[in-house]
Protein backbone atom coordinates (compact mmCIF):
# COMPACT_ATOMS: atom_id res chain seq x y z
CA UNK A 1 0.00 0.00 0.00
CA UNK A 2 3.36 2.32 -0.24
CA UNK A 3 2.86 1.61 -3.72
CA UNK A 4 3.14 5.04 -5.72
CA UNK A 5 2.71 5.15 -9.55
CA UNK A 6 3.88 7.83 -11.69
CA UNK A 7 1.00 9.26 -13.82
CA UNK A 8 0.46 11.46 -15.94
CA UNK A 9 -2.12 14.59 -15.33
CA UNK A 10 -4.47 14.22 -18.52
CA UNK A 11 -7.35 16.81 -17.00
CA UNK A 12 -6.68 19.42 -13.96
CA UNK A 13 -9.64 21.42 -12.60
CA UNK A 14 -8.23 23.27 -9.30
CA UNK A 15 -6.94 20.37 -7.20
CA UNK A 16 -8.82 17.97 -9.16
CA UNK A 17 -6.90 15.45 -11.85
CA UNK A 18 -7.84 13.19 -13.88
CA UNK A 19 -4.27 10.62 -14.36
CA UNK A 20 -3.24 8.22 -16.52
CA UNK A 21 -0.77 5.50 -16.13
CA UNK A 22 -0.18 2.82 -18.82
CA UNK A 23 -3.55 3.49 -19.82
CA UNK A 24 -5.30 3.28 -17.00
CA UNK A 25 -7.12 6.18 -16.22
CA UNK A 26 -8.20 7.53 -12.13
CA UNK A 27 -8.85 10.63 -10.49
CA UNK A 28 -5.90 11.66 -8.06
CA UNK A 29 -6.06 15.41 -6.19
CA UNK A 30 -3.34 17.93 -6.49
CA UNK A 31 -3.82 19.59 -3.39
CA UNK A 32 -0.54 17.93 -2.07
CA UNK A 33 1.31 19.30 -5.00
CA UNK A 34 -0.09 22.86 -6.13
CA UNK A 35 2.74 23.45 -8.77
CA UNK A 36 1.49 19.97 -10.70
CA UNK A 37 -0.13 21.34 -14.48
CA UNK A 38 -1.54 19.54 -17.07
CA UNK A 39 0.54 17.46 -18.97
CA UNK A 40 2.93 16.58 -15.83
CA UNK A 41 3.97 13.27 -14.90
CA UNK A 42 3.15 13.24 -11.15
CA UNK A 43 3.85 10.20 -8.24
CA UNK A 44 0.29 9.39 -7.03
CA UNK A 45 -0.18 7.43 -3.73
CA UNK A 46 -3.28 6.77 -2.22
CA UNK A 47 -5.15 9.15 -4.48
CA UNK A 48 -2.69 12.16 -4.00
CA UNK A 49 -0.30 13.72 -6.29
CA UNK A 50 3.06 13.36 -4.21
CA UNK A 51 5.43 14.60 -6.65
CA UNK A 52 7.04 15.59 -9.78
CA UNK A 53 8.58 12.76 -11.74
CA UNK A 54 10.37 12.75 -15.17
CA UNK A 55 9.27 11.31 -18.26
CA UNK A 56 12.56 8.27 -17.55
CA UNK A 57 12.15 7.43 -14.12
CA UNK A 58 8.39 7.22 -15.06
CA UNK A 59 9.09 4.30 -17.29
CA UNK A 60 10.87 2.61 -15.11
CA UNK A 61 8.51 2.40 -12.56
CA UNK A 62 5.72 1.64 -14.94
CA UNK A 63 7.63 -1.52 -15.66
CA UNK A 64 8.19 -2.63 -11.86
CA UNK A 65 4.60 -1.68 -10.83
CA UNK A 66 3.40 -3.99 -13.74
CA UNK A 67 5.13 -7.07 -12.04
CA UNK A 68 4.05 -5.82 -8.10
CA UNK A 69 0.55 -5.68 -9.47
CA UNK A 70 0.77 -8.91 -10.75
CA UNK A 71 1.96 -10.14 -7.54
CA UNK A 72 -1.16 -8.35 -5.84
CA UNK A 73 -3.38 -10.05 -8.30
CA UNK A 74 -2.41 -13.62 -6.86
CA UNK A 75 -5.35 -14.80 -4.46
CA UNK A 76 -3.67 -14.17 -1.61
CA UNK A 77 -4.42 -10.01 -1.81
CA UNK A 78 -6.84 -7.39 -2.07
CA UNK A 79 -6.10 -3.86 -3.98
CA UNK A 80 -5.02 -1.34 -1.39
CA UNK B 1 22.73 -0.08 -17.87
CA UNK B 2 24.52 -3.36 -17.32
CA UNK B 3 27.80 -2.08 -16.97
CA UNK B 4 26.40 0.23 -14.19
CA UNK B 5 24.93 -2.54 -13.04
CA UNK B 6 28.54 -4.40 -13.12
CA UNK B 7 30.57 -1.57 -11.71
CA UNK B 8 28.51 -1.37 -8.81
CA UNK B 9 29.12 -4.98 -8.55
CA UNK B 10 32.74 -4.51 -8.19
CA UNK B 11 32.56 -1.53 -6.01
CA UNK B 12 31.11 -3.91 -4.16
CA UNK B 13 33.31 -6.64 -4.03
CA UNK B 14 36.22 -4.51 -3.42
CA UNK B 15 34.69 -2.75 -0.07
CA UNK B 16 33.86 -6.32 0.68
CA UNK B 17 37.63 -7.35 0.62
CA UNK B 18 38.92 -4.21 1.78
CA UNK B 19 36.28 -4.28 5.25
CA UNK B 20 36.72 -8.72 5.57
CA UNK B 21 34.07 -8.69 8.24
CA UNK B 22 30.48 -8.79 7.32
CA UNK B 23 27.93 -6.25 6.12
CA UNK B 24 24.56 -6.07 7.17
CA UNK B 25 22.06 -3.66 5.75
CA UNK B 26 18.65 -2.62 6.33
CA UNK B 27 16.02 -1.58 3.69
CA UNK B 28 12.85 0.37 5.52
CA UNK B 29 10.85 -0.22 2.70
CA UNK B 30 7.98 -2.68 1.52
CA UNK B 31 8.45 -1.83 -2.31
CA UNK B 32 12.44 -2.10 -1.46
CA UNK B 33 11.87 -5.62 -0.52
CA UNK B 34 9.98 -6.94 -3.10
CA UNK B 35 12.28 -4.87 -5.65
CA UNK B 36 15.09 -6.45 -4.03
CA UNK B 37 13.61 -10.43 -4.33
CA UNK B 38 12.09 -9.57 -7.63
CA UNK B 39 15.81 -8.39 -8.99
CA UNK B 40 17.85 -11.66 -8.02
CA UNK B 41 19.87 -8.94 -6.32
CA UNK B 42 20.52 -11.38 -3.35
CA UNK B 43 22.16 -13.95 -5.43
CA UNK B 44 24.88 -11.45 -7.05
CA UNK B 45 25.97 -9.83 -3.38
CA UNK B 46 29.15 -11.39 -1.85
CA UNK B 47 28.52 -14.23 0.82
CA UNK B 48 29.53 -11.48 3.31
CA UNK B 49 26.64 -8.86 2.53
CA UNK B 50 22.92 -9.80 4.38
CA UNK B 51 20.47 -7.70 3.36
CA UNK B 52 17.80 -7.26 5.77
CA UNK B 53 14.04 -6.32 5.73
CA UNK B 54 13.31 -3.63 8.22
CA UNK B 55 10.00 -2.11 9.78
CA UNK B 56 8.69 -0.80 6.30
CA UNK B 57 5.10 -2.60 5.56
CA UNK B 58 3.01 -0.63 7.12
CA UNK B 59 -0.10 -3.22 8.00
CA UNK B 60 2.69 -5.43 9.51
CA UNK B 61 4.08 -2.64 12.10
CA UNK B 62 0.47 -1.99 12.89
CA UNK B 63 0.37 -3.28 16.50
CA UNK B 64 -2.32 -6.12 17.42
CA UNK B 65 -3.65 -3.78 19.56
CA UNK B 66 -4.81 -1.32 16.92
CA UNK B 67 -6.04 -4.90 14.52
CA UNK B 68 -8.35 -5.36 17.78
CA UNK B 69 -9.67 -2.28 17.84
CA UNK B 70 -10.42 -2.04 14.39
CA UNK B 71 -11.92 -5.55 15.20
CA UNK B 72 -14.44 -4.29 17.83
CA UNK B 73 -16.01 -1.43 15.65
CA UNK B 74 -16.83 -4.72 13.31
CA UNK B 75 -19.28 -5.40 16.28
CA UNK B 76 -21.35 -2.64 16.03
CA UNK B 77 -24.21 -1.57 13.26
CA UNK B 78 -23.77 1.89 13.64
CA UNK B 79 -20.90 1.89 11.68
CA UNK B 80 -19.08 1.34 8.16
CA UNK B 81 -15.30 0.93 8.30
CA UNK B 82 -13.38 2.09 5.26
CA UNK B 83 -10.26 0.27 4.87
CA UNK B 84 -7.40 0.07 2.71
CA UNK B 85 -7.62 -3.27 1.00
CA UNK B 86 -4.30 -4.52 2.76
CA UNK B 87 -6.07 -4.71 5.89
CA UNK B 88 -8.93 -6.47 5.44
CA UNK B 89 -7.63 -10.41 6.24
CA UNK B 90 -5.08 -9.38 9.33
CA UNK B 91 -6.00 -11.65 11.49
CA UNK B 92 -6.89 -10.71 15.04
CA UNK B 93 -7.93 -13.05 18.11
CA UNK B 94 -11.34 -14.24 16.30
CA UNK B 95 -11.09 -13.36 13.03
CA UNK B 96 -10.09 -10.73 10.27
CA UNK B 97 -11.84 -7.57 8.98
CA UNK B 98 -13.09 -9.63 6.13
CA UNK B 99 -14.54 -12.37 8.47
CA UNK B 100 -15.80 -11.01 11.06
CA UNK B 101 -17.65 -8.06 9.31
CA UNK B 102 -20.87 -9.20 10.46
CA UNK B 103 -22.71 -6.01 11.64
CA UNK B 104 -20.79 -3.08 10.75
CA UNK B 105 -20.13 -2.64 6.60
CA UNK B 106 -16.35 -2.84 5.83
CA UNK B 107 -15.77 -1.64 2.46
CA UNK B 108 -12.20 -1.12 0.63
CA UNK B 109 -11.16 2.27 -0.36
CA UNK B 110 -8.25 3.48 -2.38
CA UNK B 111 -8.22 7.02 -0.89
CA UNK B 112 -9.41 8.44 2.50
CA UNK B 113 -10.93 10.93 -0.01
CA UNK B 114 -13.30 7.61 -0.76
CA UNK B 115 -13.92 7.00 2.65
CA UNK B 116 -14.78 11.10 3.39
CA UNK B 117 -17.18 10.48 0.22
CA UNK B 118 -18.55 7.11 1.89
CA UNK B 119 -19.51 9.19 4.95
CA UNK B 120 -21.23 12.29 2.82
CA UNK B 121 -23.41 9.17 0.66
CA UNK B 122 -24.21 7.54 3.89
CA UNK B 123 -24.77 9.95 6.82
CA UNK B 124 -27.13 7.54 8.61
CA UNK B 125 -23.70 5.81 9.29
CA UNK B 126 -20.63 7.10 11.18
CA UNK B 127 -18.03 6.30 8.47
CA UNK B 128 -14.52 4.77 10.14
CA UNK B 129 -11.45 5.59 8.30
CA UNK B 130 -8.45 3.02 8.86
CA UNK B 131 -5.79 5.16 8.74
CA UNK B 132 -2.58 3.70 8.72
CA UNK B 133 0.62 4.08 6.30
CA UNK B 134 3.68 6.35 7.35
CA UNK B 135 4.76 9.28 6.07
CA UNK B 136 3.94 8.73 2.17
CA UNK B 137 0.43 8.26 3.18
CA UNK B 138 -0.45 10.40 6.05
CA UNK B 139 -0.75 13.62 4.03
CA UNK B 140 -3.81 12.07 2.22
CA UNK B 141 -5.40 11.07 5.36
CA UNK B 142 -4.46 14.75 6.69
CA UNK B 143 -6.33 16.60 3.54
CA UNK B 144 -9.80 14.59 4.22
CA UNK B 145 -10.21 15.68 7.89
CA UNK B 146 -9.42 18.90 7.20
CA UNK B 147 -12.18 18.91 4.20
CA UNK B 148 -14.76 16.98 6.63
CA UNK B 149 -13.79 20.07 9.38
CA UNK B 150 -14.32 22.73 6.35
CA UNK B 151 -17.44 21.15 5.27
CA UNK B 152 -18.90 19.72 8.85
CA UNK B 153 -18.98 15.95 7.84
CA UNK B 154 -19.21 14.56 11.48
CA UNK B 155 -20.05 11.70 10.22
CA UNK B 156 -16.47 11.01 9.51
CA UNK B 157 -13.72 9.71 11.56
CA UNK B 158 -10.73 7.93 11.66
CA UNK B 159 -8.16 5.83 13.46
CA UNK B 160 -5.02 7.14 13.04
CA UNK B 161 -2.20 4.53 13.20
CA UNK B 162 -0.46 6.39 10.99
CA UNK B 163 3.87 5.61 11.96
CA UNK B 164 6.79 7.71 11.49
CA UNK B 165 9.66 5.99 9.56
CA UNK B 166 12.72 8.11 11.24
CA UNK B 167 12.12 6.46 14.93
CA UNK B 168 11.41 3.27 14.53
CA UNK B 169 15.29 3.38 12.88
CA UNK B 170 16.20 5.25 16.19
CA UNK B 171 14.35 2.58 17.99
CA UNK B 172 16.45 -0.43 16.11
CA UNK B 173 19.70 1.22 16.58
CA UNK B 174 19.04 1.74 20.01
CA UNK B 175 19.47 -1.68 21.26
CA UNK B 176 16.99 -4.01 19.06
CA UNK B 177 18.99 -4.74 16.21
CA UNK B 178 22.62 -3.04 16.81
CA UNK B 179 24.04 -5.46 13.61
CA UNK B 180 22.34 -3.25 11.27
CA UNK B 181 25.46 -1.05 9.61
CA UNK B 182 23.21 0.88 7.17
CA UNK B 183 20.20 1.93 5.70
CA UNK B 184 18.67 1.34 2.02
CA UNK B 185 16.35 4.36 2.82
CA UNK B 186 13.11 4.51 1.94
CA UNK B 187 11.91 6.52 -1.40
CA UNK B 188 8.67 6.96 -0.92
CA UNK B 189 8.50 8.09 2.65
CA UNK B 190 11.38 10.10 1.12
CA UNK B 191 9.14 11.97 -1.31
CA UNK B 192 7.40 13.24 1.95
CA UNK B 193 9.92 14.07 4.51
CA UNK B 194 13.32 15.15 2.12
CA UNK B 195 16.22 12.67 2.21
CA UNK B 196 17.76 15.86 4.27
CA UNK B 197 15.72 13.79 7.33
CA UNK B 198 17.82 11.02 7.42
CA UNK B 199 20.23 13.12 8.54
CA UNK B 200 19.81 12.58 12.28
CA UNK B 201 20.76 8.47 12.05
CA UNK B 202 23.83 9.47 10.02
CA UNK B 203 25.34 12.79 12.73
CA UNK B 204 24.10 10.26 15.48
CA UNK B 205 24.33 6.66 14.93
CA UNK B 206 27.50 6.98 12.39
CA UNK B 207 24.97 4.44 10.03
CA UNK B 208 25.08 5.50 6.14
CA UNK B 209 21.70 6.55 5.01
CA UNK B 210 21.28 6.15 0.90
CA UNK B 211 17.81 7.10 -0.63
CA UNK B 212 17.31 4.33 -3.81
CA UNK B 213 14.98 4.02 -6.07
CA UNK B 214 13.50 0.67 -6.85
CA UNK B 215 15.48 -0.29 -10.42
CA UNK B 216 17.31 -2.99 -9.98
CA UNK B 217 20.52 -0.52 -11.15
CA UNK B 218 18.86 1.65 -8.86
CA UNK B 219 19.28 -0.42 -5.78
CA UNK B 220 22.75 -1.95 -6.38
CA UNK B 221 24.15 1.47 -7.01
CA UNK B 222 22.40 2.45 -3.57
CA UNK B 223 24.27 -0.98 -2.04
CA UNK B 224 27.40 0.03 -3.59
CA UNK B 225 27.10 2.90 -2.22
CA UNK B 226 26.95 1.89 1.12
CA UNK B 227 29.82 -0.36 0.93
CA UNK B 228 32.40 1.86 0.27
CA UNK B 229 31.53 4.39 2.51
CA UNK B 230 31.63 1.65 5.05
CA UNK B 231 34.40 0.82 3.37
CA UNK B 232 36.26 4.32 3.58
CA UNK B 233 34.87 4.97 7.04
CA UNK B 234 33.15 7.87 5.41
CA UNK B 235 29.52 8.27 6.70
CA UNK B 236 27.31 10.05 4.18
CA UNK B 237 23.63 11.08 3.77
CA UNK B 238 23.05 10.75 0.45
CA UNK B 239 19.82 10.45 -1.96
CA UNK B 240 20.74 8.66 -5.75
CA UNK B 241 17.08 9.18 -6.33
CA UNK B 242 17.14 12.20 -7.36
CA UNK B 243 14.58 11.70 -10.09
CA UNK B 244 11.81 11.93 -7.17
CA UNK B 245 13.22 12.41 -4.37
CA UNK B 246 14.43 16.17 -2.89
CA UNK B 247 16.57 17.18 -0.01
CA UNK B 248 13.44 18.99 1.36
CA UNK B 249 10.66 17.02 0.53
CA UNK B 250 7.45 17.82 -0.30
CA UNK B 251 6.62 20.89 2.02
CA UNK B 252 3.24 21.17 1.36
CA UNK B 253 2.50 18.08 2.18
CA UNK B 254 4.32 18.28 5.46
CA UNK B 255 2.35 21.03 6.23
CA UNK B 256 -0.66 20.26 6.21
CA UNK B 257 0.47 16.81 8.05
CA UNK B 258 1.98 19.12 11.01
CA UNK B 259 -1.78 21.17 10.85
CA UNK B 260 -3.27 18.02 11.34
CA UNK B 261 -1.37 15.60 13.45
CA UNK B 262 1.71 15.68 16.05
CA UNK B 263 3.45 12.68 17.24
CA UNK B 264 2.99 10.88 20.22
CA UNK B 265 4.20 7.37 21.68
CA UNK B 266 2.84 4.77 19.78
CA UNK B 267 3.06 1.00 19.71
CA UNK B 268 4.29 -1.21 16.74
CA UNK B 269 4.17 -4.90 16.09
CA UNK B 270 7.75 -6.50 17.54
CA UNK B 271 9.57 -3.13 18.25
CA UNK B 272 7.17 -2.08 21.31
CA UNK B 273 6.45 1.27 22.45
CA UNK B 274 8.61 4.20 20.57
CA UNK B 275 8.31 7.99 21.65
CA UNK B 276 7.25 10.00 19.15
CA UNK B 277 6.64 7.57 16.17
CA UNK B 278 2.36 7.65 15.84
CA UNK B 279 0.54 10.55 14.83
CA UNK B 280 -3.03 11.54 16.49
CA UNK B 281 -5.29 14.52 15.70
CA UNK B 282 -4.68 17.56 16.99
CA UNK B 283 -7.11 19.09 19.48
CA UNK B 284 -8.10 21.31 16.69
CA UNK B 285 -9.17 18.23 14.80
CA UNK B 286 -10.07 15.59 18.02
CA UNK B 287 -13.51 15.41 16.96
CA UNK B 288 -12.65 13.33 14.03
CA UNK B 289 -10.61 11.13 16.44
CA UNK B 290 -12.36 7.98 16.19
CA UNK B 291 -10.47 6.37 19.47
CA UNK B 292 -12.07 9.16 21.32
CA UNK B 293 -15.48 8.92 19.16
CA UNK B 294 -15.93 4.89 20.71
CA UNK B 295 -13.81 5.11 23.77
CA UNK B 296 -10.99 3.06 22.24
CA UNK B 297 -7.88 2.48 23.63
CA UNK B 298 -4.74 2.80 21.57
CA UNK B 299 -2.86 -0.01 23.80
CA UNK B 300 -0.42 -2.92 23.18
CA UNK B 301 -1.88 -6.41 21.78
CA UNK B 302 -1.71 -9.47 22.34
CA UNK B 303 -1.13 -11.86 19.71
CA UNK B 304 -0.51 -15.75 20.66
CA UNK B 305 -1.11 -17.02 17.55
CA UNK B 306 3.19 -18.16 17.47
CA UNK B 307 3.75 -15.56 15.05
CA UNK B 308 7.36 -14.50 14.83
CA UNK B 309 6.07 -10.82 12.66
CA UNK B 310 8.23 -9.18 15.47
CA UNK B 311 11.36 -10.43 15.16
CA UNK B 312 11.03 -10.57 11.25
CA UNK B 313 10.51 -6.71 11.59
CA UNK B 314 13.56 -6.10 13.55
CA UNK B 315 15.79 -8.12 10.95
CA UNK B 316 16.36 -10.77 13.86
CA UNK B 317 15.22 -13.67 11.88
CA UNK B 318 14.36 -14.36 8.20
CA UNK B 319 10.74 -16.09 7.66
CA UNK B 320 12.18 -19.71 7.43
CA UNK B 321 12.97 -19.39 10.75
CA UNK B 322 9.58 -19.10 12.19
CA UNK B 323 8.30 -22.58 11.97
CA UNK B 324 5.00 -22.00 10.89
CA UNK B 325 6.65 -20.67 7.34
CA UNK B 326 5.16 -21.77 4.05
CA UNK B 327 3.47 -24.89 6.59
CA UNK B 328 0.53 -23.61 8.41
CA UNK B 329 1.46 -19.90 7.21
CA UNK B 330 1.09 -19.54 3.19
CA UNK B 331 -0.53 -16.22 1.56
CA UNK B 332 -3.88 -18.03 0.99
CA UNK B 333 -3.87 -18.66 5.31
CA UNK B 334 -2.01 -15.96 6.38
CA UNK B 335 -1.28 -16.15 10.34
CA UNK B 336 0.43 -12.73 10.66
CA UNK B 337 0.30 -9.76 8.99
CA UNK B 338 4.06 -10.35 7.13
CA UNK B 339 2.69 -12.90 5.10
CA UNK B 340 -0.78 -11.29 4.85
CA UNK B 341 0.73 -7.56 3.09
CA UNK B 342 1.88 -8.07 -0.56
CA UNK B 343 4.99 -6.02 1.16
CA UNK B 344 5.26 -8.06 3.62
CA UNK B 345 8.70 -9.42 4.22
CA UNK B 346 7.08 -13.42 4.35
CA UNK B 347 5.13 -12.78 1.85
CA UNK B 348 8.21 -11.85 -0.32
CA UNK B 349 10.52 -14.85 1.13
CA UNK B 350 7.65 -17.24 0.20
CA UNK B 351 7.26 -15.72 -3.63
CA UNK B 352 10.80 -15.06 -4.27
CA UNK B 353 13.15 -16.24 -1.97
CA UNK B 354 12.28 -19.70 -0.83
CA UNK B 355 15.25 -21.29 -2.80
CA UNK B 356 17.57 -18.31 -1.23
S1 LIG C 1 5.69 -16.91 8.45
FE1 LIG C 1 3.64 -16.30 9.09
S2 LIG C 1 3.52 -16.81 11.23
FE2 LIG C 1 5.70 -16.80 10.69
S3 LIG C 1 6.39 -14.74 11.11
FE3 LIG C 1 5.76 -14.74 8.98
S4 LIG C 1 3.62 -14.08 9.02
FE4 LIG C 1 4.16 -14.66 11.13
Amino acid sequence: MCLAIPARIVELEADKAVVDAMGNRFKAKTTLLPQARLGDVVLVHAGFAISLVDEEEAKKTWELFAEIESFEKTPNKLSG
Amino acid sequence: MLDRIVNAQHQIDDACKQLDRPVTIMEVCGTHTVAIFRSGIRSILPASVKLLSGPGCPVCVTDQGYIDAVLELTQRDDCLIATYGDMIRVPGRHGSLETLASKADVRVVLSSEDALQLAKDNPGKTVVFIAVGFETTAPATAVAVKEAAGQDVENFCILSGHKLVIPAMRALLSGMNDRIDAFLCPGHVSVIIGFGAFGEIVDEFRRPCVVGGFEPVQIIEALAEICRQLASGQVQLKSIYSAVVTEKGNTAAQTIVAEVFEPVDGYWRGLGKIPASTLALRERYRRFDAFERFGLADQPGQDDSGCRCGEVLCGLIDPPQCVLFARQCTPQHPIGPCMVSSEGTCAAWFKYGRRD
